[in-house]
């Protein structure tokens, strides 16, 4: 019994870790524009896909993997996705800002750029799930009852890592202060001389490359890819992060631990087929009680 | 000016003539009700790549022969997207909308069960390739099926488990949730698993959800459950991804034991070759196939590059089985009535010779064939190891 709880822990700390990575580019890009950009699930999607050509490229390279291939993947890929991110930002939602448009149209068009990214994927790419390179030799530790992998430690210490230079920015940098500057009035903002399209570029760039981290470890963790595995993880991570507080980094990161510790614990105490089932009673019932979340603050106007 | 138009009609003229003259003016349409895309359009490519084979062949013989009247064949193939509702849809639009005669597939049960009863209601016979699930054909007269049956494959992977594995008394098994398919599958195991070992011989009895990635919970409960073997009545998809976390998190060498659906060209290449050495229930094995099965897996290389699963084997015989048909019941041209002599025909077929084995019939429509199990050996090829 303890063995099982032991390691379940360990389970629930990796599959919170994408929660949690996944919960914080939403959570970002909310924060600042108060858009839930709904195509992010499927932004990380795109990482993952371009994280395995990357990969792939450089393996065919360099022949063998190893921890430079990993860096080298990890920031390209990050580059790359930021890219994607910014694009989508100029592309889709600048011009509906401009024309200073009621959020929910932007919010309809967030959810239109996932599937064009979804379904983009499968024109250009076909169906076929594909096999993600192994970057790194796998090695597999036991301790007692415990079985873990470096791949899994690698997971979790990310998260964290994440968490903590995001921290960083949002609290310690100028960016980070304009970001949220803009977030506690983008109507005065403006007038400071803060150059609010570069900030919300700038947030665009981050919140991708935050997927892109996930991408690429979701990758090496799960390494089949289809272009609907987006889709699911991004929903969920989405509620997530509402439930942690979305408004607020620590509450979306702690969200993420607490639907993946959610999930982990119910399948290993009730039988498998009530696993979504019952972790989403237990969130309705928590939104219920705190609808703003853990660590959220109420505000006048949600979408 | 005139003589332009005469020129004109002239040519329609001889147009017309060459187009009457050709022979074949009349057309059999076949439909085909397969995933091309979705989770798994590796199934759908190899039964469209099938049906190409197929059509190659009919045209070097210049058409189907029916009665001494030569017959151009056409499929229209619908893609169904591996989902239920979609592959209801599929089958109205050729059953309704393209007239086929009749219809091949769905491949899988979860989308065989609802369109079989489409088109049984609408007197279209089906032949589904690689559906197993026995409810697919019951009380269905036009419903027919190529493979063997749920109620086959489940007992014969018990009983090879017991002469292959014979310390393994204590079995989990995981199966996935949204698939009629693996979920009967996983209960038939179950049942007969129960049956030879006694009652509490199966330890964990696990599920997952179509779009799970993540199956640590369910295998740490496995394998703190104390259990020999592992079985995955799954989609290689996700086959893929469970055998590597299951040996992440300690199943050590302890032998997994799967179903028909392992049986995909994409298995060894998305599992990375992290299945090899394990066994499977399946259809056929194309690992030191001779004859018409050889014949039908050399062109298959030659054309595609990769050797045939066994949804595309099946389809080529499920394709067969409706030609055949047609050849014994002629065509009249009233689509009912061709429907009807179609059905009657495959109902009646004895010792069909197809490249999986010969297929005689029952009354529900099934064929009496044995199970072959393989293994994927260490070249990444089924292996044939024996019939159950």
């Amino acid at each position: 019994m303890l063995a099982t709880i032991l390691q379940n822990i360990f389970n629930a700390l990796q599959w919170g870790s994408f929660y949690s990575m996944i919960a914080l580019g939403y959570c970002l890009v909310y924060g600042v524009l108060r858009l839930i950009n709904f195509a992010h699930g499927d932004i990380f999607m795109t990482a993952c896909y371009i994280a395995f050509f990357i990969a792939s490229a450089l393996l065919s390279t360099f022949v063998s993997g190893g921890s430079v291939v990993f860096v080298a993947t990890l920031i390209l890929t990050m580059i790359a996705t930021a890219l994607v991110g910014v694009t989508i930002e100029r592309v889709a939602y600048r011009p509906l800002r401009k024309k200073g448009v009621n959020r929910l149209y932007v919010v309809i068009t967030a959810l239109m750029v996932g599937f064009i990214l979804e379904n983009g994927n499968l024109a250009f790419l076909g169906a076929s799930s594909r096999r993600f390179p192994d970057i790194l030799q796998k090695e597999l530790w036991n301790f007692g009852p415990v079985t873990l992998t470096n791949l899994k430690v690698l997971v979790i210490v990310a998260a964290f890592v994440v968490f903590g230079v995001l921290q960083f920015i949002v609290k310690k940098t100028v960016f980070g202060m304009s970001m949220r500057a803009i977030s506690y009035d983008k109507f005065a903002i403006p007038l400071m001389g803060i150059p609010v399209n570069r900030v919300i570029t700038f947030t665009f760039a981050l919140g991708s490359s935050l997927a892109a981290v996930a991408g690429i470890l979701f990758g090496m963790s799960y390494p089949v890819l289809d272009p609907y595995m987006g889709m699911t993880i991004g929903w969920k991570a989405f509620i997530a992060a509402v439930v942690g507080g979305i408004g607020e980094i620590s509450g979306a990161f702690l969200g993420g631990f607490i639907l993946g510790f959610i999930e982990i614990f119910i399948a290993a105490f009730f039988p498998s087929s009530f696993k979504d089932l019952v972790s989403f009673v237990i969130l309705l019932i928590i939104l219920v009680i705190k609808p703003t979340g853990f660590f959220g603050f109420a505000k006048s106007t949600k979408i | 000016m005139k003589k332009v138009l005469i020129a004109g009609c002239l040519l329609l003229l001889s147009l017309s003539m060459v187009m009457a003259g050709g022979g074949s003016d009349q057309t059999i349409k076949i439909g085909l009700n397969i995933p091309l895309t979705g989770d798994s359009p590796k199934v759908g490519e190899g039964a469209k790549y099938a049906s190409e084979i197929v059509q190659k062949e009919l045209e070097a013989a210049g058409g189907l022969d029916v009665k001494g009247k030569k017959y151009k064949v056409q499929f229209v193939i619908v893609d169904n997207e591996l989902k239920a509702d979609s592959a209801v849809q599929a089958a109205l639009r050729l059953v309704v909308q393209d007239q086929v005669l009749a219809v091949m597939g769905p491949c899988g049960s979860g989308r065989a069960i609802p369109a079989g009863q489409v088109n049984n209601e609408n007197r279209t016979p089906m032949v589904s390739p690689w559906a197993t699930n026995p409810a697919v054909t019951l009380n269905r007269p036009y419903v027919f099926r190529a493979c063997i049956l749920d109620p086959v494959q489940a007992p014969a992977a018990v009983n090879f488990a017991g002469s292959q594995f014979p310390q393994a008394k204590k079995t989990a098994i995981l199966y996935n949730l949204d698939d009629d398919y693996s979920k009967t599958l996983a209960e038939l195991f179950r049942d007969s698993w129960t049956k030879s070992n006694g009652s509490g011989s199966v330890v964990a009895f696990e599920s997952f959800g179509q779009k799970d990635q993540d199956f640590s919970v369910q295998l740490t409960r496995i394998i703190n459950a104390g259990a020999d073997l592992l079985y995955l009545p799954d989609y290689y998809n996700h086959v893929a991804l469970i055998i590597p976390q299951a040996k992440d998190l300690g199943w050590g060498n302890k032998p997994i034991l799967g179903s028909d659906s392992w049986g995909s060209a994409d298995l060894v290449s998305l599992s990375n070759g992290a299945v090899k050495g394990y066994y499977f229930t399946t259809h056929y094995a194309a690992a030191g196939a001779v004859g018409a099965t050889k014949a039908f897996i050399d062109k298959y290389k030659a054309a595609y590059g990769y050797t045939p699963d066994d949804v595309a084997a099946l389809s080529y015989d499920s394709i067969h089985i409706i030609l055949q048909a047609i050849q014994t019941a002629g065509i009249t041209g009233n689509l009912q009535t061709d429907r009807d002599g179609i059905k009657n025909a495959i109902a009646t077929m004895k010792n069909f010779d197809g490249i999986t084995g010969k297929m005689t019939f029952d009354a529900n429509g099934d064929p009496e064939k044995p199970a072959v199990v393989v293994r994927v050996n260490d070249a990444g090829e089924f292996e044939y190891v024996t019939s159950m």
